[in-house]
């Protein structure tokens, strides 16, 4: 191991050299900020870093926490506190913010140093980080695509390896299909799970914290950190936390997985499609059982999030307006004035359509035909999910029906980027937590693109999907291949 | 039933207090106009016997001690502001 090769590493085998004195903090840090310097002007992975705090926190460091020393990158959407936290929006350049989210705090008391804010779709509205209002993300294994989104920037920084580990946040997706995309682990816990507590809001029954990792274990140490009640936070849920780490290695055997018919649908990449259909085959034949399930309102599950999700973002961002903090227009006529175009100014185009949609759906006339119906049918959805969870430990299916795609190819149709969400979506709506490891690759035009496993557990079961998921990766290889970009790198 | 031309991008964004130039309320109009479409699949389900989920976990009323503690100062509360004068946020004039 020589200095210049520890970005490769993943976190548990960092902290185990921090641990034991064969490296220190500081020089952690200052290989992975040159590391970023060579790398990110070809993927674009941050929109900022603060190495001087990061520096200060190296030094007083304690490496005999879970995560001591180790760097942690965060989605600009989370609150570091004296640090920029713009949702890569216009409307919030410059903002810096006045405290630590929760996740920070806990992360901090677990000896762990955020390090570095990373690119997302514009308040997290979107699939592929195309929505930033600052600039594109690459994907590290194909850099003329998207990483995925919104958390793409957290995604590709791990899958390059210019992060050990990151902080993403999701509302329909937002944390597991960039992690399949990019061919990294990406955990969304349960609805109540962790603290949104200084984390920017975009849709509150949905938004939740997780992480992007390089193995299944590292997302279980993050978790260990961040889990629990926040006594500042309403939905945050008051249970307990088990150590995410300790069942790991175990094995399938007797584990009962759930394969839904609904999720057969046309549109699925045949490269995708059999990559799956492999995986499920391969934990058969590990000893899992694979029973066939049914969630018949799957097909209603992106209208509902679509309607949801952009009701509560309208009501969410009407904070944004130009008084406490962000953009203000200059020279206004009148308040009216004030407040449309610092909000024209402010907002890039797909945040500006998802609030004209949420206010709509919102409005007199029209808020039992679209909000209050598509709640009632999220519940039956949330029904499907609890049915189904009687038959089965864990449901398996693709994280997304596509492997990245090109940059610009899908920006002219929302719908169809909505229509990306398919597999994902339907979980923030159940308030169920899930996983993406990687299955496989795809191969298009002469690039190897990962495929993404899902696995989704029943609420606060993040143990359960966590120890199946660590037994399918560390029985296959995939969690191994690098990214060319990071495959630039030694091997560790 | 509702159709799709019942929305009004441009006496929408007035609600939302969000100005849009000519060209967004016309493209909106129209990929909006596919999402609602698209939405209009929920009109097929039985939701009659359905109650409505606001969220998904069994919290509902959220009490705690009414107990000071430190919180931002005026200062740190004021740091973002686009303007500010004399410890306050200033605002666009409302009465004349």
């Amino acid at each position: 191991m020589t200095g210049k090769d520890l970005p490769a590493l993943n976190i548990a085998d960092l902290q185990s050299l921090l641990r034991h004195r064969e490296v220190s903090p500081r020089e952690v840090l200052d290989v992975l900020q040159a590391r970023i310097e060579s790398v990110d002007g070809k993927i674009d992975a941050y929109l900022s870093i603060d190495f001087e705090a990061a520096a200060k926190e190296a030094e007083k460091a304690n490496v005999d926490l879970p995560l001591g020393g180790v760097p942690i990158a965060i989605k600009d959407i989370i609150s570091v506190s004296g640090e920029s936290c713009t949702c890569a929006s216009k409307i919030l350049r410059g903002y810096l913010a006045p405290y630590d989210a929760t996740v920070i705090r806990k992360l901090r008391a677990a000896g762990a140093i955020p390090f570095g804010k990373t690119n997302m779709d514009e308040f997290a509205m979107g699939s592929s980080t195309e929505n930033s209002g600052v600039k594109l993300t690459r994907n590290p294994w194909d850099l003329s695509r998207v990483p995925g989104g919104s958390s793409g920037g957290s995604a590709a920084a791990v899958a390059a390896d210019e992060a050990f580990g990151g902080l993403g946040t999701e509302t329909g997706g937002s944390i597991r299909q960039p992690a399949a995309l990019s061919g990294v682990v990406g955990l969304k816990p349960s609805y109540g799970r962790v603290s949104r507590f200084g984390v920017v809001a975009f849709a509150s029954s949905l938004d939740q914290v997780g992480t992007l990792t390089k193995t299944v274990r590292d997302s279980a140490m993050i978790m260990n950190a961040i889990a629990g009640h926040d006594p500042q936070e309403t939905t945050s849920l008051n249970e307990p936390v088990p150590d995410y780490t300790e069942e790991l290695g175990k094995d399938l055997r007797g584990a009962r997985l759930g394969l839904a018919k609904e999720y057969m649908i046309e549109g699925i990449d045949p490269q995708v499609k059999t990559a799956i259909d492999a995986a499920v085959k391969h934990m058969d034949s590990l000893g899992a059982e694979i029973i066939d399930v049914s969630l018949p309102h799957t097909d209603y599950a992106i209208a509902v999030y679509y309607i949801l999700a952009t009701a509560e973002a309208s009501a969410n961002l009407a904070r944004f307006d130009g008084v406490r903090y962000g953009h203000r227009a200059e020279h206004p006529r009148d308040l009216l004035d004030h407040y449309g175009r610092t909000r024209e100014e402010g907002f890039g185009p797909e945040v500006k359509r998802r609030i004209i949609l949420g206010t709509y759906v919102l409005s007199s006339g029209y808020y039992d035909a679209y909000y209050l119906r598509a709640q009632k049918v999220r519940e039956l959805i949330r029904q499907d999910f609890a049915k189904a969870f009687e038959k089965v430990d864990a449901l398996i299916s693709p994280t997304s029906p596509v492997p990245a795609f090109k940059l610009g190819e899908r920006t002219d149709d929302p719908l169809q980027m909505y229509l990306a969400d398919i597999f994902t979506s339907p979980a923030n709506l159940a308030g169920i937590c899930g996983i993406s490891v990687p299955c496989g690759f795809a191969d298009v035009d002469g690039h190897r693109l990962p495929i993404g496993l899902q696995l989704l557990g029943k609420a606060l079961d993040e143990a359960r999907i966590l120890q199946i998921a660590h037994a399918y990766e560390q029985s296959t290889d995939w969690h191994k291949a690098r990214s060319p970009i990071a495959a630039t790198l030694p091997n560790a | 039933m509702l159709k799709p031309s019942d929305l009004d991008v441009a006496y929408v964004a007035r609600l939302a207090r969000l100005n849009l130039t000519d060209a967004e309320t016309e493209l909106f109009q129209r990929q909006l106009g596919d999402v609602l479409k698209y939405a209009d699949k929920l009109r097929a389900v039985d939701v009659s016997h359905v109650e409505a989920a606001a969220h998904t976990i069994p919290i509902f009323n959220v009490f705690r001690e009414d107990e000071r503690r430190d919180w931002l100062t005026a200062e740190q509360a004021l740091s973002n502001a686009p303007r500010q004068a004399n410890g306050l946020f200033i605002v666009t004039k409302v009465v004349e």
